[in-house]
């Protein structure tokens, strides 16, 4: 379970979250949506602590983050361009992150093959294509199989094919109970793959709900058609 | 331990860069030639600490600024791992500081066993360069370090301080002391000259140096206070203790700093 | 007459009987227990032999000559009353004897063995302890000094004499003695032809040595360190040093070797090392220096402007930390063919000699010259620009202050 309150951010003189209030239940697949620039990739920092909040507080099984680095043991995450240290090469990486993790088990051998990256592993991470690259954030989010999963526009970079893979994947994922939190542009991924969605304007929470609530609510069959027309009431 | 495990793993990366053996070569090249050209006797030993003067801060400085901008990818791996901030602060600092510092030593090291010196000069004055040069390589890389978390988002700006900071502690500083000097000479002004020299850590381990390889030309000096600290182990005292606090402070700094980062 | 034929060899052999030296013991518990009873009873070229055992006595006067020799040596305590020994006759020989305690004084020069008015007297393997002067030699002709210890514990220049000092006298050797502890180790004044050889001088509170108007004489192979001042040559003309060694002379006014009104001499094949100045030359002309070894002084060597006609070839200059600083921009001395360790230049035609000249004085040791406290700036990069820079356009260096064939390599 994710708990945020009062949560503000600025960048200078930018306001980025303007207290923020969210709670994210056990087992829950929650899609965050909003335009450009509206403060989801900042969410999803926050609660990683990559970005430290001006004010407010995150927790994480109801445990206060500030200071704390042993709660990202239950999180999984994907940035939304997976770049890694370029001389390492793909088993490199991996190794390296079992051993921070203090070697406790993983499943990345299944992840690989899921993926069919077996014939990267001794690539240099400089030479691997955008799309196995984001393959190789996906094995590291999921390999050490953790409670809640983040990913901020996790694909992007991929191609159908593959793309479904991790569509799979992450439903797997979810039926296995894990709290899913994702970023997205593409709202048919969030309708696959998410059952909740948050709204978010200029770090403001605009609407957070069950999604096809908000279908019927705006009358459309589809999100994309419901997003938009929040969005049109936003900028109105 | 997980330090270590960061460490390994950025040393791995740094040598497949090929730049530290590089700069092992460099030093090493140079002592070669220092040597080749001027004995293995005290000239070489001179030049050598001359040269270590140089580099050290300059390569560290620049170095140290560049480091985190060159490994923000690794930095941003390391912290959605469950792992401390000053784990992986001393983790990535210690993955350049101790391989300059390595390479300075290898490079300095290698011509002076195979050209005998090592055998053949005082061990102290040895010891006193390489020492130096680590305790340079580490201050540096730190000041570095600091001056590359404040402009992380910005590589030209945080280069750019790091080139004029460098040329401020190595020459414009001692310009500003040769002004002082002249213009304030008829005044009493060796104790605020010493307290000055404390001040800038290139100056701290030149005089460091000027201990070892020059004391006969300062204690020729007429002053009663320069020969009061030089002939005594009080300069050696005070300048390791202000060349240690150059080292922590700015590390102390930018662990905080780096504490509270938004990345 | 006709005995004379059997009386002159007997008169011969009876004149003969005096040189046909006697023997006279002394021992503290024997039936001559003091060396001016045993002197006193001795008649010349007799031989006095003092057993080992210690002696308080004081102002022992040799009148006649002696040869007194020590048997494991006895001391002599002189208990801090006047001199110990005083030689006033020609022909005089002392050995392996221990001579302590002469009196300290600011009036008089009490001395452990003073030497005076005399011809060849030899003192040997004697050891002075703790005397005020050590041997005091005045007015003698031929004294020879050889192989003694001479050690005192002297603070202040007031409170302490020479180690061996001459004055007014001739032709003397001083050999093999070690002197510590005195004032000046060494003192020479209107001495003329003697010779200096293997001593050494240190930890000595003004001067290793210091010798003033007294021409003619030659140095060699000594060795002087640690001594407060270094060694002081003065007022002399045709001495030779050669082959010395000046090392470890430290502080404000030390020097390896400071020439003063020195004409005609040879300076040759010494080695001045970490000394803070090397060679002080001031009103000094028409002198060689050559060969010498400067190693990691202070400076080399400080060349005072009135000083001319000097040549200085084939030094080797290495690891100091100013090789040659004068007080002028002029320069009427000769440099060639030394080598100088700070030299930058080529040799592209491989012949040993640099194809540039060497500018030995620096701007920076103008600069301390003028600010002593900038000193302090020594190594860095940023005076390492000013001379280069100086270099490239003297301003404030001799111009005309160099060695236009400066060696590449040391000379072996």
């Amino acid at each position: 379970m994710i708990t945020i309150k009062g949560l503000s951010k600025s960048f200078g003189s930018q306001t980025v979250l303007d207290k923020l209030e969210l709670v994210l239940p056990k087992g829950q697949a929650t899609g965050i949506v909003g335009p450009n620039g509206s403060g989801k990739t900042t969410t999803i920092k926050t609660v990683l602590g990559l970005v430290k909040p001006d004010e407010g507080e995150v927790l994480v099984d109801g445990i206060e983050i500030s200071g704390n680095w042993e709660y990202r043991n239950k999180i999984g995450y994907m940035p939304q361009t997976a770049r890694y240290p370029e001389n390492m090469t793909v088993n490199e990486l991996f190794n390296f992150i079992k051993e921070i993790r203090g070697n406790i088990p993983s499943v990345e051998q299944r992840l690989i093959q899921h993926f069919g990256l077996e014939a990267e592993l001794n690539k240099r991470m400089r030479t691997l294509s955008g799309g196995n690259r984001q393959k190789v954030g996906a094995v590291l989010s999921m390999m050490f199989n953790p409670d809640i999963l983040i990913f901020d526009e996790p694909t992007a970079g991929l191609d159908p094919r593959s793309s479904v893979q991790f569509k799979r994947l992450v439903k797997d994922q979810k039926e296995e109970g894990k709290t899913i939190l994702l970023t997205t542009h593409i709202m048919s991924e969030i309708e696959e793959l998410a059952d909740y969605l948050i709204f978010i304007v200029e770090g403001k929470i605009k609407y957070h709900g069950p999604m096809d609530a908000l279908i019927k609510k705006h009358k459309e069959q589809r999100l994309e058609g419901a997003v938009a027309k929040l969005m049109e009431e936003e900028a109105a | 331990m997980k330090t270590l495990t960061i460490l390994k793993y950025q040393w791995k990366d740094l040598f497949r860069g090929k730049w530290i053996i590089g700069y092992a070569l460099i030093y090493w090249l140079i002592s070669d030639a220092l040597i080749r050209f001027g004995g293995a006797g005290p000239k070489a030993m001179l030049s050598i600490s001359n040269i270590m003067l140089l580099l050290v801060p300059l390569v560290g400085m620049i170095y140290g600024s560049l480091y985190l901008y060159q490994s923000r990818e690794f930095t941003k791996l390391l912290l959605v791992q469950p792992l401390n901030r000053k784990t992986i602060f001393w983790g990535l600092y210690g993955g350049l500081a101790i391989p300059l510092a390595a390479a300075f030593t290898f490079g300095v090291t290698v011509p002076m066993v195979y050209s005998g010196m090592l055998f053949s000069m005082a061990v102290h004055s040895i010891l006193m360069i390489l020492v130096l040069g680590i305790i340079l390589s580490f201050l540096f890389t730190g000041i570095g370090f600091w001056i590359g978390l404040k402009y992380f988002e910005d590589r030209i700006k945080g280069l750019g301080f790091a080139l004029v900071g460098w040329l401020f502690l190595a020459i414009l500083y001692d310009g500003l002391v040769l002004l002082a000097i002249f213009i304030l000479g008829d005044y009493p002004i060796e104790k605020p000259m010493l307290a000055m020299s404390m001040l800038n850590p290139i100056d701290l381990a030149r005089i460091i140096v000027l201990l070892e390889f020059d004391i006969s030309a300062l204690m020729g000096y007429t002053g009663a206070v320069f020969n009061r600290f030089f002939g005594s182990s009080l300069g050696i005292v005070v300048a390791s203790l202000s060349l240690i606090s150059w080292t922590l402070v700015p590390l102390l700094r930018g662990t905080s700093r780096f504490k509270k980062m938004d990345l | 007459m006709k005995y004379l034929k059997f009386i002159l060899p007997i008169l011969g052999i009876l004149m003969s009987m005096p040189v046909q030296a006697q023997l006279v013991e002394i021992s503290p518990n024997g039936e001559i227990n003091s060396i001016q009873q045993g002197i006193n009873l001795a008649a010349p070229y007799d031989t006095l032999i003092i057993q080992k055992g210690k002696y308080k006595e004081h102002d022992i006067e040799v009148n006649k000559p002696l040869t007194i020799i020590g048997e494991d040596y006895p001391i002599i305590d002189g208990d801090r009353q006047g001199f110990i020994i005083i030689i006033t006759s020609d022909d005089v020989t002392l050995k392996g004897i221990e001579v302590q305690h002469a009196s300290t004084s600011f009036m008089e020069d009490y001395a452990g063995i003073l030497v005076d008015q005399t011809k060849n007297t030899l003192i040997e393997d004697v050891r002075l302890v703790d005397n005020f002067f050590g041997i005091y030699v005045a007015e003698s002709e031929g004294t020879r000094i050889r192989n003694n210890y001479l050690s005192a514990s002297g603070e202040r220049e007031t409170s302490s004499g020479n180690g061996i000092h001459l004055w007014y006298s001739k032709d003397a050797h001083i050999e093999g003695n070690y002197v510590r502890g005195h004032r000046d180790g060494l003192y020479f004044e209107f001495v003329d032809g003697a010779t200096i050889r293997n001593n050494v001088s240190e930890e000595n509170i003004r001067y290793g040595i210091h010798f003033m108007y007294s021409d003619n004489c030659t140095y060699i192979g000594n060795t002087f360190r640690d001594n407060g001042g270094g060694v002081a040559v003065m007022y002399t003309n045709n001495v030779n040093i050669i082959g010395n060694s000046f090392e470890d002379n430290w502080g404000s006014s030390a020097y390896g070797l400071l020439l003063k009104e020195i004409n005609r001499s040879k300076i040759e094949d010494n080695t001045f090392a970490n000394n803070s100045v090397g060679l002080y030359i001031e009103a000094t002309s028409r002198n060689t220096v050559k060969r010498n070894t400067f190693s990691q002084n202070g400076w080399a060597i400080k060349l005072m402007a009135n000083s001319t006609d000097n040549v200085f070839s084939g030094n080797s200059f290495v690891a100091n930390t100013f090789e040659l600083v004068t007080n002028s921009r002029q320069n009427f001395n000769t440099f060639t063919g030394n080598y100088w360790s700070a030299y930058e230049g080529y040799d592209l035609d491989r012949d040993g000699i640099g194809d540039v000249p060497h500018h030995p004085v620096r701007l920076f040791s103008v600069l301390v010259e003028r600010q002593p406290q900038s000193l302090l700036l020594l190594r860095s990069l940023l005076i390492d620009m000013l001379d280069a820079a100086e270099k490239f356009m003297p301003v404030l260096t001799p111009e005309t202050l160099y060695d236009p064939k400066p060696l590449m390599t040391q000379a072996p």
